[in-house]
């Protein structure tokens, strides 16, 4: 992906002949560990609509240490929408290290040719793209919000953030392939897996042994998860921007989250001002969140906010100024002071939570 | 001990606006800044540097006036910084960057062997994090991102010992010097540097590489030319078909706006106030 938005191609660029023979959508099954990671299934269902559109197989590349449960997690991958699975199995593979992953997944790409191939924009897919993509000197546009097949042809228009998310640009890759891309985990949406639905496994040899790796793994330490936020997978998130004007206002976001059993977000201007942590920041820097309700009290809502939490199925904003762009994608709005009106719902939800517990 | 730090410049985003009519970026007066997650991999050179000797040079491909942001690093206590500038880079996407700055840094080991390489993680304006990994490919180097903590670098040995933020937690990983590391952010603050560096930095004779000085033959490899990736269009997102309800009441209240904006929420979607009430204590 270019850094700096450069003057739209004019002309068509051919597909080099080379790569004409290169077919099908691949998705590339974030393992580690034996756990495989969501961005993955949320791959597979957005690559089950490129691969019908281009009228082609979505096929799902699983690499694991013998003993991980490779098989299931193929089996897993068609209940989420692949029609076939490559699988390559090997001892180097038991932790995640750019040396073997890079190997195993470009000598794939060579063997079967894929004409696009996303990996989820995780610390994992990052590090692993960047380097397949250089290996394979590919195009690769990172932290996608929106796929399509271009009109009339197979390119990929890959849609993404642009200047500091001020701006959306779309990327294609017309004359190399295969076509990459990475997508951020939540920024598409979770399909509904069918269990009934099977596949072909592919068992891929892979030659490489621990000798061969110049990087070891001399420890693992498991995350502590049971105070971290978990945004990504909120149900409901209240969060609140520069509009609360002091870090002081900010404790009527956590006021109504803790009525509404909500997690609490932030935009980043105050996460930078340092009134709330990293890890509560929404956005194109941030998480990207997908929950049922999501209130943003003083935020304007510019895009790199946007991208973060436009797939909420319910958006309520409060802002002062009416011309503010969140209003432009919220469902609901209040056009007031944030601190006078978030204490008021803070209120409201009480009042109201404790009729229908009442009734219910 | 000889580090290379990759650093960019880049425009201040948290202060670029669009125009609301044209939809084009506004650039005036949009001043340019280095981009912050290089500071932290600047940082941690300098640490490393302080710790066990040696030199840190910094490295920027851009144009002209980034010759700024090489000062800059200059006089945090950087000793020597170069520019890449070439009209022939225009329009690099990161495939086309990575090779560019390859080139660059093998051009410097030619004078002085390198022991480590640094970059941000990812800058703010691409926010790719793509040159990075792209570099230690060419070069055919180990390749650490998002290291948290340099835990032990043995020269004699020629190895290093890192911490690097994995999926669900943290590796301990040893690996073999040369390497490129990019740095996680927040993992040190950069340093106030000190008068002698910043009258050093201003008088510091900066060199400008282009493309034959960086060592670049292949011009094919370069700007667009070099770049797989094309952009076919700029635009600012649509609005959704309808804007937001707005709620609003004679008096204005809080309170009543509150209790407006509720009742029409639970009439249009009753399934939210079951979630909320299942949910909340």
């Amino acid at each position: 992906m270019s850094e700096q938005p450069k003057k739209p191609a004019r002309k068509k660029v051919e597909l080099d002949p080379r790569f004409a023979s290169y077919r099908h959508v691949w998705v590339f099954i974030e393992n580690e560990r034996g756990q495989v990671h969501s961005v993955s299934w949320e791959l597979l269902g957005e690559g089950r609509k490129l691969a019908d559109r281009l009228g082609v197989e979505l096929c799902g590349v699983v690499m694991a240490a013998p003993g991980e449960r490779g098989r299931e997690i193929c089996r897993e991958a068609f209940h989420y929408g692949a029609d076939k699975c490559y699988l390559v199995q090997a001892d180097v593979l038991r932790d995640y290290r750019n040396e073997p992953y890079t190997k195993a997944l470009t000598d794939l790409v060579n063997a079967y040719q894929p004409e696009i191939l996303m990996l989820g924009a995780s610390t994992l897919g990052r590090d692993l793209a960047g380097s397949v993509a250089t290996t394979l000197a590919t195009g690769l546009t990172a932290d996608c919000t929106e796929l399509a097949i271009e009109e009339g042809g197979r390119n990929l228009a890959a849609t993404r953030p642009t200047f500091g998310g001020s701006l959306l640009c779309t990327i294609m890759t017309q004359r190399h392939r295969p076509q990459m891309a990475t997508v951020r985990p939540r920024v598409m949406s979770m399909p509904e897996p069918d269990p009934v639905r099977s596949g072909e496994i592919v068992e891929v040899p892979f030659s490489m042994f621990e000798s061969d790796i110049v990087t070891k793994v001399l420890d693992f330490i498991a995350d502590d998860t049971r105070d971290k936020p978990n945004l990504p997978f909120a149900d409901i998130i209240v969060a609140g921007g520069r509009g609360l004007k002091k870090p002081e206002n900010f404790q009527l976001v956590w006021d109504l989250a803790k009525v509404l059993g909500a997690e609490v977000g932030a935009s980043r201007p105050v996460v930078q001002a340092g009134w709330v942590d990293l890890d509560r920041q929404v956005g194109q820097s941030g998480k990207t969140v997908r929950p049922k309700l999501y209130i943003a009290a003083g935020i304007s809502g510019a895009i790199q906010h946007r991208v973060g939490m436009d797939g909420a199925d319910v958006i309520i904003a409060i802002n002062s100024d009416p011309n503010a762009p969140i209003f432009d994608f919220a469902h609901f709005g209040i056009v007031g002071n944030a601190m006078t009106i978030l204490p008021a719902l803070t209120e409201a939800f009480r009042a109201q939570l404790a009729q229908s517990r009442k009734a219910g | 001990m000889h580090s290379v730090v990759c650093i960019k410049q880049v425009p201040d985003s948290a202060q670029i606006r669009v125009h609301p009519v044209t939809n084009t970026i506004m650039r005036q007066g949009v001043p340019a800044i280095i981009n912050p997650y290089d500071l932290f991999a600047l940082e941690e050179a300098l640490r490393l540097k302080d710790r066990l000797g040696g030199t840190v040079t910094v490295v920027t491909m851009g144009p002209p006036m980034a010759e700024a942001a090489l000062r800059k690093c200059l006089s945090y206590g950087a000793d020597d910084a170069i520019l890449v500038s070439d009209r022939a880079f225009a329009g690099s996407d990161t495939l086309a960057t990575s090779y560019a700055l390859a080139a660059t840094i093998r051009q410097i080991m030619a004078r002085q062997p390198v022991d480590l390489i640094f970059t941000g993680k990812q800058t703010i304006d691409g926010d790719t994090a793509q040159v990075g990994p792209g570099i230690a490919k060419r070069l055919d180097y180990q390749l650490l991102t998002y290291v948290s903590r340099i835990v032990e670098v043995d020269l004699a040995r020629k190895e290093i010992v890192v911490e690097r933020r994995a999926e669900g937690g943290v590796q301990l990983l040893k690996t073999a010097t040369p390497c490129l590391i990019t740095l996680l952010e927040g993992i040190n603050e950069m340093r106030f540097g000190d008068l002698e560096d910043l009258f050093r930095a201003a008088r510091y004779d900066l060199q400008v590489w282009n493309r034959e000085a960086a060592g670049i033959d292949e011009v094919e490899m370069i700007g667009l030319k070099g770049s797989p990736t094309v952009v076919s269009k700029v635009f600012a997102p649509r609005p959704r078909a309808q804007r937001a309800q707005i709620i609003e009441t004679q008096d204005s209240e809080p309170r009543n706006l509150a209790a407006t904006l509720l009742a029409k929420v639970f009439t249009q979607h009753p399934k939210l106030e079951k979630e909320i009430a299942k949910r909340a204590i």
